[in-house]
């Protein structure tokens, strides 16, 4: 019958289990493995790689900027620049960065043992790996993508730009959007079949909440701007008319399709950043996040009404007014639910008891700046302002404010709230707050007169300005700006280096946090939990103490719940709803298939790129080859759930 | 912080006794959605060019033939029917009958594709003449893709069946492949009419 509970924490080390779950040493295991959590760590690192090289790249811009007429850069170099600093951003820094918070964190707070296909995990990092890399490449052969990061057809067409520069960026979208797919998919069959008896959707962290409508959205987002890009590679590669007017193409479906994706995009950055912070101000205010249910119903709302609002990137291109209405009310409705999250915030602040370490001020930091880009937010989806500003350094300003202020600050708080789970390692709380200073003060010098600018009518992408319009002054103010905050963020990157070696043992659970990540040991054990925890709370660590831990029960839906049992590499399976077993998953040895695939994919787009058959039939022979590989060990290692006939 | 010492009932680690599918099914279906999406948009793309221009197909070119698509069009639709067939026949672990049902469901396959590249064949127009080309291409084509995947994973799975690695309650990969031949079909219920019958309503 059902399996006892036995309310001592399971030991920590079981050496058989550990040798089952641990990965091969050296190179073999790093190509190798399936372990969620070197996954996810490696996610970030590899993010913040490209985070500091788009930093550069916007540091090098504001040098250029900073005086009248200057000659640092040329305009080619700075179209390049701002291009690539977009792209890195949106597509190799934020999208991934918070993917690879997800791979980690998910499956530690549902209190299961891995990811539901921790080989797709592998294959999706590979492929944002390759995806860069493939990006970055234009730099080492000179010819970077120049034509801006949303590059609009007529301009990315191959008459206007016919170089390998905008192929680098095209079918470099379409390679990374490809991991962004998978990587969701993976999440949203995670949360709903590998959670931990007990936890009801109603239980389930508000950051979890947040990646499952991360992960909705990508599914439904991501295939428009792979079409966008796609369909221009099309016409470029292979002679096709999509976006050639003179043959019946339309330039203005590109947009349409580009923004598709493009809106959504900044709430799918957005949401999870905001359940980054439902899980930070609760847990440094002492206190349950207030308006939960509200909270998890803000999060998806947003993510449906968020399809509504493309057309709003697009309110100067002439269409019919009675659409840019619609567009322009439901771009104004999303502040509704944003709302709703910024006064649950509030208040869980205001009742409870608030201690100000870094990430907490990280995420107050983020509420004063999301303040202000939301409020400029409401500003542009007026249609009349819109026209007044819209290419100017208002939208610039209004984007940053959202995009680095709304979404890399709540990142840096994850950072000093969930590196010492990750490490095992506490990060200095005083170079934290003195990084989180000179990153909120260098943040506003930069961001802030650009509106003014914006006013003062400086359009954006511009490489340089005559001296008489005015504009020099904000203008040295901003780059003086930039490296102030290019220095705060170069003090976390210290912090960071040196807590890897000097810095306090972490312990299970630093900051008396309240969800399942916090159960097991800092860094976590291979396998996360020896037995599944038992939830019964929206807060199983503060309302269940002890923890219950599940026993292995009879039953081989049950066999593999705990202790006893459980020396197997497998997690239990629950149903989507109620949590019950269902069965068990086994979670696949470490293998090489998600990286010769993705290897295989990588020439496939190599060979598009440089049009060479040879080399991308080869590639598309190498994925192929491993995908079939890898369908025909689905059985051996997808053990059976048992089933009960239907 | 509620009040402390919330028990835990011992009802929630007691089987469940819904019928299940692997978590890889659900896999399958998440990746259907966003597979959904890439033809919805597609669509989108085509009556967003169709309403733009004045003429329609563009250049002259003949409406889409039904002679032939109309027949096979129902035997791709068709070839679902064995495949449920088969569905519920290895579920009670009747792997005959799974062998027949996909390869009867192969057969019927490979008989659209085969139509659709002979289509391919006769039309007079490419895909770099303009925009009604290179989208009426793209769609039939991506579909065809899709319908040929569909046959090299059959292929994968009848494979397994006669090599005996499929039992009752272990055929997962064979349970994600019928899932993804449906919907394989279910696409051409959408673009069958939007791009062959839609262009003879005038």
């Amino acid at each position: 019958m059902a399996v006892t509970e036995h309310p001592a924490p399971p030991p920590v080390e079981e050496p058989e289990l550990l040798e089952l779950w641990e990965d091969a040493p050296g190179l073999p295991g790093f190509l190798s493995t399936v372990d969620h959590k070197r996954i996810g760590l490696r996610y970030i690192y590899t993010c913040f790689f490209f985070f500091f090289a788009a930093g550069l790249m916007a540091l090098v811009m504001r040098g250029q900027l900073a005086r009248p007429n200057s000659t640092v850069l040329g305009p080619q170099v700075y179209n390049e620049l701002f291009t690539m600093h977009g792209v890195t951003m949106i597509f190799l820094f934020n999208t991934p960065v918070l993917a690879g918070f997800g791979n980690y964190l998910i499956p530690l707070q549902l209190g299961t043992r891995d990811m539901a296909f921790p080989r797709l995990n592998a294959f999706s990092y590979w492929i944002f790996l390759l995806g860069g890399i493939f990006m970055y490449s234009s730099f080492l052969v000179g010819k970077v993508p120049d034509g801006g990061w949303f590059g609009y057809t007529p301009l990315v067409s191959r008459t206007f730009s016919p170089g390998l520069n905008i192929d680098f960026w095209g079918l470099g979208i379409v390679f990374t959007g490809l991991s962004t797919t998978v990587g969701s998919i993976n999440f949203i069959v995670t949360i709903f079949k590998l959670r931990a008896p007990g936890m009801t959707l109603n239980r389930m962290p508000i950051f979890v909440w947040s990646m499952l409508v991360f992960s909705f959205m990508a599914i439904f987002a991501v295939p428009a701007v792979t079409l966008a890009t796609g369909l221009n590679e099309l016409d470029r590669l292979f002679g096709t008319s999509f976006f050639l007017p003179a043959l019946g193409g339309s330039v203005l479906l590109y947009q349409h399709l580009f923004w598709f994706w493009g809106h959504p995009e900044v709430y799918i950055l957005f949401v999870p950043a905001t359940g980054m912070i439902s899980q930070i101000i609760p847990t440094f205010s002492h206190r349950a996040l207030s308006g939960y249910l509200w909270v998890a119903g803000a999060l998806v709302t947003v993510g449906f009404i968020s399809f509504g609002v493309w057309v709003h990137h697009m309110f100067a291109t002439g269409l019919p007014p009675v659409a840019m209405a619609f567009f322009s009310g439901a771009s104004l409705i999303i502040t509704i639910p944003s709302g709703v999250q910024f006064f649950a915030w509030i208040a869980t602040m205001w009742k409870g008891t608030v201690k100000l370490t870094t990430a907490m001020l990280f995420a107050i930091g983020f509420l004063l700046i999301f303040l202000l880009g939301g409020i400029t937010g409401v500003m542009v989806a007026v249609l009349p302002f819109d026209w007044q500003v819209t290419d100017s350094y208002f939208v610039v300003a209004h984007f940053h404010y959202v995009l680095n202020g709304a979404v890399v600050f709540p990142i840096f708080g994850a950072i000093y709230y969930w590196m010492p789970k990750m490490t095992g390692r506490m990060l200095s709380e005083r170079l934290g707050k003195l990084s989180f200073w000179v990153m909120f003060v260098g943040f506003n010098i930069t961001f802030f007169p650009m509106h003014i600018l914006g006013f003062l009518g400086m359009p954006r992408r511009i490489y340089t300005y005559d001296n008489g319009l005015g504009w020099g002054g904000l203008n040295a103010m901003v780059s003086i700006g930039s490296a102030i905050f290019g220095l705060g963020t170069a003090i976390t990157l210290f912090n960071w280096a040196w807590s890897r070696r000097r810095g306090a043992a972490a312990g299970a659970d630093p900051w008396d946090a309240d969800s399942l990540e916090w159960a097991t040991s800092s860094p976590p054990p291979h396998y996360n939990f020896a037995a599944i925890p038992l939830v019964a709370s929206r807060h199983p660590l503060w309302d269940q103490r002890p923890l219950p831990y599940a026993e292995s029960g009879e039953e081989p839906e049950t066999g593999g719940l705990g202790p006893g049992g459980a020396v197997k590499r497998e997690t239990p399976v629950t149903s989507g709803i109620d949590t019950r077993p269902e069965g068990n998953l086994e979670i696949p040895h470490e293998t090489y298939l998600p990286f010769i695939v993705a290897v295989g994919l990588a020439a496939m787009f190599v060979g598009l790129l440089i049009k060479g058959a040879v080399v991308g039939v080869a590639g598309i022979g190498l994925a192929v080859v491993g995908a079939v590989w890898w369908a025909w060990r689905t059985e051996e290692d997808l053990a059976p759930s048992e089933r009960t006939p239907g | 912080m509620t009040a402390a010492g919330a028990t835990v009932s011992t009802g929630i680690t007691r089987p469940s006794t819904r019928r299940s599918y692997p978590t890889a099914w659900w896999g399958m279906a998440v990746l259907i959605m966003t597979e959904a999406m890439v033809f919805a948009i597609l669509l989108a793309a085509y009556f967003f060019l169709r309403a733009a221009s004045k003429e329609w197909p563009l250049g002259g070119i003949e409406v889409p033939k039904l002679k032939l698509a109309v027949p096979f069009s129902f035997v791709l639709w068709g070839s679902s029917i064995p495949i449920f067939w088969a569905e519920a026949g290895i579920r009670k672990g009747n792997v005959a009958r799974l062998k027949a049902g996909v390869l009867l469901s192969f057969l019927m396959g490979a008989a659209f594709l085969a139509y659709t590249l002979y289509d391919f064949d006769e039309l007079h127009f490419g895909w770099r003449d303009n925009a009604y080309g290179s989208i009426y291409y793209t769609i039939v084509g991506l579909h065809a893709l899709h319908v040929f995947v569909g046959l090299a994973v059959n292929v994968v799975v009848q494979l397994k069946a006669w090599l005996g690695r499929y039992d009752r309650g272990r055929y997962a990969s064979a349970e994600v492949f019928f899932l993804y031949w449906h919907f394989v079909d279910v696409v051409w219920l959408a673009v069958f009419p939007a791009l062959f019958l839609s262009s003879h309503l005038r």
